[in-house]
């Protein structure tokens, strides 16, 4: 296969390779190809990217920097690791950049509620954000268990004026939450847009949140260019459903740069208790696209694991699946425990508090930097600041202390 | 002619509309659920939708949704749900079994390994519902033999055009949802859904089946004087849990079928 043909996905019914489509009941179809149409129609217009720049960029805090870790290079002694600061982006993650997006999009399209599921919750505040921002009405469905442990994220979406739905069902993580929205939206379908927050879901989800958030890595390549004067060698982030993994890694999809994509290893691959779906699962069909999956032999979904919320998922988005299968993107994993030490190091190092998320891929290029050399530029998508996870660290260190 | 088309010829000579069942296999175990099948059945319950359940039904409602926990604890699969529909088939030569599930455990069985399996079980056709025509081909393209119907499913909010196509395609008969929402929602909008089951019939010549929502006999009566069949599913499962430990479970849903049955009657 020649490297172009890694950007020609999807087909026109949403296909990626053997992944991906619309798989869902058919009330939902005509509100998902009407929202296709609407995609198509306002999104390369350059009246709505115009609009959309200035937002991102005045609102939102677009570009981020692209920061050279030296100390925690100098400390490891190998590849210099760059970090591209989503974390600094209003709200505190990558989120809010396919928020707007949707969310201008759903405005073109004349809806005035919107919905969303939310895991970590950094993705729920974000689309109550853009609610606020365009007057919207808003409501986030969460999982029971998700509201224990990101309490603060909780509390944001109240002041920011959405209803947060509680979700007792299943495991009560985001999965579940997944689940509800698409119920409440099947009953809401009129006059609601659903705003989902990764590249997976039913087509043309995991294409639009790839299109919006691609500014990331269209950013740091510019940015490494100016700065470095060369692509850098490995590219690195993590991934719960995939969006700030594609947001990256899209626009280098062609270009001779190593990419690994970082899963949650939770307490161990071989335990069973994890999130990593593309390392361990198999093909199935979840939330509206086939994709790689947690189940069981029968294709019941089994429960994932993670101590970061945002990757505690058994799907995957339906690119990444293709990608593997291509062999252009390699995927791992990374436990819990390594994603803590990575958290504490970055703090005390650098001075930067990353989400639990974005810690397993910090991980990752620590291990990666080591055995490169000095000459080598690895590039990380810090997708978001770890304010949220204070109360699961504390709750790690107090278990130790004990 | 299939046992799907015999069974609407016999309804429409007696003059009676169909009573479509769905019940979740498995609910509260597999000899339980078996009783209620009979019962059901017993009692008129023209063609069985046997469910087979999937950890995770975003189209159903917190009654079915329950269901499909308690089967699942119950450990059905479809494995067991195919030995159900032969034995079924055994007892009840003449009445349609129609298998629904979600597409991943049929996925996940093998397309070619369920088609096998349940054409030689015995079942009349399959309802897969987050399998809309823009994906069914992928499965129903495997299938080469026995004509195994896939029931496809037409929505308040599907348009004219689409609707069309999707009568056009469908074989054995159509289900009509009757609203926006997931299965168990309350309150049937009758008026509403009548205009939208007359739509469909200008579009077809297979029998039109209407269900979501719908739970009282009244709610029957209503959908009966304008559809081919009304179906009728967290309805039974309801009672199935309200009346989980009565070991007369049993004989509640076979005299709950014949309040429904009777309405069917015109
Ligand atoms: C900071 C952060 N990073 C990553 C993720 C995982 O999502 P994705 O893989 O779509 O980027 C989340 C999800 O909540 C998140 O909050």
């Amino acid at each position: 296969m020649t490297q172009e043909q890694y950007r020609q996905y999807p087909d026109e019914k949403g296909h990626f390779g053997p992944y991906g489509g619309r798989y869902v009941a058919e009330t939902l179809m005509p509100a998902l190809l009407e929202l296709e149409a609407a995609f198509n129609r306002f999104v390369p217009d350059s009246e709505f990217q115009a609009e959309l720049r200035v937002m991102l960029h005045t609102y939102a805090g677009r570009p981020t920097p692209l920061y050279c870790a030296r100390r925690l290079s100098d400390k490891l002694g190998g590849a210099a690791i760059y970090l591209k600061r989503e974390d600094l982006l209003h709200t505190g993650a990558h989120k809010i950049n396919n928020t707007l997006g949707q969310a201008l999009l759903a405005k073109k399209m004349g809806k005035t509620k919107i919905i969303a599921e939310t895991g970590a919750g950094q993705h729920g505040v974000a689309t109550a954000t853009a609610a606020a921002y365009f007057g919207m009405e808003c409501k986030v469905f969460m999982g029971v268990e998700d509201i224990r442990r990101q309490a603060p994220n909780v509390k944001r979406m109240e002041l920011l004026g959405a209803t947060v739905e509680p979700v007792a069902s299943g495991t009560g993580t985001l999965k579940d939450a997944m689940n509800e929205a698409m119920r409440y939206w099947v009953s809401a379908i009129r006059d609601t847009f659903y705003v989902i927050g990764s590249v997976a879901g039913p087509h043309p989800y995991p294409t639009m949140v790839r299109v919006f958030q691609k500014i990331i890595g269209e950013e740091a390549r510019a940015q490494v260019m100016e700065t470095c004067g060369r692509l850098p060698d490995l590219l690195i982030a993590c991934v719960g459903g995939g969006s700030n993994a594609m947001g990256l890694f899209y626009p280098f999809l062609n270009d001779d740069v190593a990419i690994m994509g970082v899963e949650a290893a939770g307490k161990g691959v071989e335990t069973g208790k994890h999130a990593a779906t593309l390392t361990a699962g198999t093909t199935g069909v979840l939330h509206g696209s086939k994709s790689y999956l947690l189940q069981d032999e029968c294709g019941q979904i089994r429960e994932a694991h993670s101590i970061s919320a945002g990757l505690d998922y058994p799907g995957v988005g339906p690119e990444h699946a293709l990608l593997k299968d291509l062999g252009r993107i390699t995927y791992m994993s990374v436990k819990d425990d390594e994603a803590l030490k990575a958290f504490e190091t970055l703090c005390r190092v650098e001075g930067i508090i990353p989400a639990l998320e974005s810690s397993h891929a910090v991980y990752c290029a620590m291990t990666e930097a080591k055995k490169r050399s000095t000459e080598d530029i690895i590039m990380v998508n810090l997708s978001g600041r770890g304010d949220k996870d204070l109360g699961i660290v504390a709750g790690v260190d107090e278990i130790k202390a004990k | 002619m299939t046992r799907i088309e015999k069974t609407f010829d016999r309804l429409a000579a007696a003059n009676e509309k169909a009573l479509v069942g769905f019940i979740t296999a498995g609910d509260p175990d597999t000899a339980k659920s078996f009783e209620i099948i009979s019962s059901m059945i017993d009692n008129g319950v023209d063609v069985l939708e046997l469910g087979v359940p999937f950890s995770d039904p975003t189209a159903d409602g917190p009654v079915i949704q329950r269901s499909s926990a308690r089967a699942i604890k119950s450990k059905m699969t479809l494995g067991k749900a195919k030995e159900m529909v032969g034995s079924i088939r055994k007892k009840y030569p003449d009445t349609p079994v129609i298998v629904f599930s979600y597409y991943n455990p049929i996925y996940a069985y093998g397309i070619e390994n369920f088609y096998g399996d349940f054409v030689s079980a015995g079942a009349d056709g399959v309802l897969v519902v987050d399998l809309p025509p823009e994906e069914s081909d992928e499965m129903t393209g495997k299938w080469t033999g026995d004509p195994l119907p896939l029931i496809r499913l037409v929505a308040p909010t599907t348009p004219d055009d689409r609707m069309k196509h999707i009568a056009d395609v469908s074989e054995g008969f159509i289900y009509m949802v009757s609203k926006t929402g997931v299965t168990g929602s309350a309150g049937l909008d009758a008026q509403e859904s009548s205009g939208q089951v007359a739509r469909l019939k200008q579009m077809t010549r297979l029998p039109v089946c209407v269900g979501f929502g719908i739970s009282t006999p009244a709610d029957v009566a209503d959908m009966a004087r304008v559809a081919d069949g009304v179906v009728i599913g967290s309805a039974f499962e309801r009672t199935i849990e309200n009346n989980i430990e009565d070991p007369d479970l049993a004989g509640i849903i076979g005299r709950q079928t014949a309040g429904y049955k009777a309405a069917t009657r015109m």
